[in-house]
């Protein structure tokens, strides 16, 4: 099976690379990248036409939640995989917090096993951090490890007991294993469900404000430097948190940080008419807080974009605000939306690209995000002048609970190949 | 030609300063006159009650009892996630029954805003969570200028938990609109943030602020707020934040003292300022009745153009 992507645009992070090239592709590797036209006449091949398209590594997303097992109404690990590929994803790092949760080496291997017959993505588990993310004990993070996580958390909860914190850090130190904190004072949270600020005043929701955020991220930052592990922050959203990543950072320090689409380009003014589609947790912030955002992905604090994609079908949303489910979903419309910050001059296409491909797969030590030669054929193509319209309707998820409903953006997914196949468009 | 009315109650921010000036004419001409014209003979109202409550409740069915409109008490589920049937389903049946309004009361706010969304039927919201209870507003703002012969230029205090008071944002709302100024006064942690920038003033000095106000308007101490968090004990809330006799001494002569019920009494009101001579606390209770048949009839009595 060999597949030849020619009149594109190769954008590669990985090697510093940005030029017209032509791409071969063979027995599910990049074979060759070579001069427009280098490649042609060969027979017996496939080829895509990428004309005005980039064709860059495969999307990776460090942060996805398929409800499998337990909530297979939401998203399953064949949907889920799905939206990935149609939405230019071509990896998958599914969090913990399924029901039961991943916090022992069956549920692992169920998802891998599930992941290898329905998925069309590489889909890539995240072991809990704590048994039942309960925050009170370890999970045997060694035989998860062994059954193919690649990432340690409890993302949906904080781990509110620091002693429990530091000594996962300490124990993950062996199997080089990143942790990934979910930053939220709980006590301080409390019910809080929106920013707290004027719009909760109005609104009579109750805040959570960026301090339960901010004093979360400053311990965990005190303990990847007590402990010398790496500590990764999940969906960052308050200009004191980018504050504290960047000093910590300068320190050398090891942490690093991913925001979402939702985070960088929502604000909790969104919330004015109780929409639930603009309800998760860390909230929706401010204006100042987006400033900071993307001043920190353009200085390079925080490293990745993730989409903390999170279905819920109606029935955790159609609901009273406050008694509704957290979360937003992602997968269909991240690269879309966040190819704003390219055109908003916050990144290059370059670093746009590296975001979301090679500096995740840094960070979770993945063998992916690159078209060196050799590499696994992971490629995302897609033309970054053409416009979408977000419509739910015409989501392969199973929920359709996403804020950018009606959207038109630029960036449209033009084919999306995993292991030298091509997964989306669908046959 | 008229105006077309809002079709939904959902806040203060649903009237314009002209639309309350009607509703409390209307509601002057039912009190003196005890007009029990069957203005709404032929109409069905139901009460859609999914937080108990007594006051407001009794008050919209006595409003429409003496317009003669047919009105249904309904306790809905107080939750959707505890009952099976959501929120939206439970209105969904009431109006397929079509009612010519639903009053909604619901202990989450923005649950009456949610069905606005969805019913095509007007809605009247009868309290919504820490959001906005709007009757309740137009009734103390009738109640004042009953009393008082004006609003504009009036300085309102209301004293509690602002933070967590539907009754506090619905009349902040509706009092600016009628050219008072209003003062918010409580501990600190029952403030809410920013709450400055819908133009009240904010102390947290109770006997400083009784002797500029020419309203009083306590609000009650709900008992889950009483967890040793928001405030030590009940005995420093009294002490700093309890209307007693003693306060009112420092108050102007002629200052009226409203409370929206159910009273703690002995907590943030003293039973002798309840009772006492300056208190227009039934008042209010009675104004409600006549302030809530004219809301009805303004909203649906009136002859006038309409949007659907």
């Amino acid at each position: 099976m060999r597949l030849l992507i020619k009149n594109g645009t190769v954008v590669d992070p990985s090697q510093k690379l940005q030029a017209k090239k032509d791409l071969l592709i063979e027995n599910g590797k990049i074979k060759k990248i070579a001069p427009p036209g280098s490649l042609d006449n060969q027979d017996d091949i496939q080829v895509i036409d990428a004309k005005n398209c980039i064709v860059a590594p495969g999307f990776i997303d460090m942060h996805t939640h398929l409800r499998e097992p337990g909530e297979e109404h939401k998203e399953t690990i064949h949907s889920g995989a799905l939206a990935a590929a149609r939405g230019g994803f071509t990896s998958i790092v599914c969090m913990a917090n399924t029901q039961p949760p991943n916090d022992n080496p069956f549920i692992t291997q169920f998802i891998k096993l599930k992941a290898q017959e329905q998925a069309c993505v590489n889909v890539y588990p995240v072991g809990a951090l704590s048994k039942g993310l309960k925050g009170e004990e370890l999970a045997e993070i060694g035989l998860l490890k062994e059954a193919g996580c690649v990432a340690i958390s409890d993302d949906g909860n904080p781990v509110m007991n620091s002693y429990v914190m530091r000594k996962a850090l300490d124990y993950c130190k062996h199997f080089r294993l990143p942790i990934i904190s979910h930053c939220e004072d709980s006590h301080l949270v409390g019910k809080g469900m929106i920013n707290e600020g004027f719009r909760s005043t109005l609104l009579g929701l109750r805040g959570n404000p960026s301090a339960s955020e901010e004093i979360m991220v400053a311990r965990d930052i005190a303990l990847a430097e007590l402990t010398g592990s790496h500590v990764h922050i999940a969906h960052i959203s308050t200009e004191a948190a980018v504050r504290l990543v960047r000093d910590a950072k300068k320190r050398k320090v090891s942490v690093s940080t991913e925001v979402t689409p939702h985070h960088l380009f929502l604000t909790d003014e969104s919330v004015a008419t109780y929409d639930t589609h603009f309800k998760m947790a860390p909230p929706l912030r401010t204006p100042k807080d987006i400033r900071a955002l993307k001043e920190g992905l353009k200085e390079n604090i925080i490293d990745a974009l993730a989409t903390d994609h999170a279905p819920h079908s109606v029935l955790e949303k159609n609901i009273e605000f406050e008694e509704a489910a957290n979360g937003v979903m992602g997968l269909e419309t991240a690269l879309p939306v966040t190819l704003k910050l390219v055109e908003e001059k916050v990144l290059t296409l370059s670093q746009f690209i590296e975001k979301w491909t090679w500096a995740p797969a840094k960070i979770l030590k993945l063998p992916k995000g690159t078209l060196k030669v050799g590499a696994d054929a992971d490629i995302t193509i897609f033309d970054p002048t053409k416009k979408v319209k977000i419509n739910k309707d015409t989501f392969q998820s199973k929920s359709k609970n996403t804020p950018f409903h009606g959207w038109t953006c630029k960036g449209h997914v033009h084919t999306t190949v995993v292991g030298g196949k091509i997964v989306y468009p669908f046959k | 030609m008229e105006a077309f009315h809002p079709r939904h109650i959902l806040g203060m921010d649903d009237l314009s300063r002209q639309d309350i000036f009607k509703i409390l004419a209307l509601a002057k001409k039912f009190k003196s006159s005890q007009n029990t014209a069957p203005l709404l003979k032929g109409k069905t109202i139901v009460n859609l009650f999914f937080e108990p409550s007594t006051r407001t409740r009794s008050s919209f069915e006595i409003a429409a009892k003496r317009l003669s409109a047919t009105i249904l008490n309904i306790t809905g589920p107080q939750s959707s996630t505890v009952k099976g049937e959501t929120l939206i389903d439970t209105a969904k049946n009431i109006e397929a029954m079509n009612p010519d309004v639903i009053i909604i009361r619901h202990s989450s706010s923005g649950a009456p805003y949610v069905l606005s969304q969805t019913l095509k039927t007007p809605i009247i919201n009868a309290g919504d969570g820490f959001h906005e209870h709007p009757t309740q507003a137009l009734l103390d703002i009738f109640t004042i200028e009953e009393v008082k012969g004006k609003l504009s230029g009036l300085k309102v205090l209301i004293v509690g938990d602002i933070a967590h008071s539907r009754v506090a944002r619905s009349n902040i709302t509706g009092l600016k609109k009628m050219g008072a100024q209003v003062i918010v006064c409580g501990p600190p942690t029952l403030i809410p943030p920013a709450i400055t920038r819908l133009g009240v003033e904010v102390s947290y000095d109770l006997k400083k602020c009784v002797q500029k106000a020419d309203v009083i308007m306590m609000l009650r101490i709900q008992e889950e707020r009483q967890d040793h968090i928001q405030f030590p004990s009940k005995k420093e809330y009294i002490q700093y934040f309890g209307l007693n006799s003693e306060t009112l001494k420092l108050a102007k002569k002629d200052v009226i003292i409203m409370h929206p019920g159910p009273l703690n009494r002995g907590i943030e009101i003293s039973s002798e300022v309840a009772d006492g001579p300056y208190s227009v606390i039934l008042n209010q209770v009675t104004n409600g009745v006549v302030v809530r048949m004219a809301l009805l009839v303004w909203l649906m009595g009136e002859k006038r153009a309409s949007t659907h």
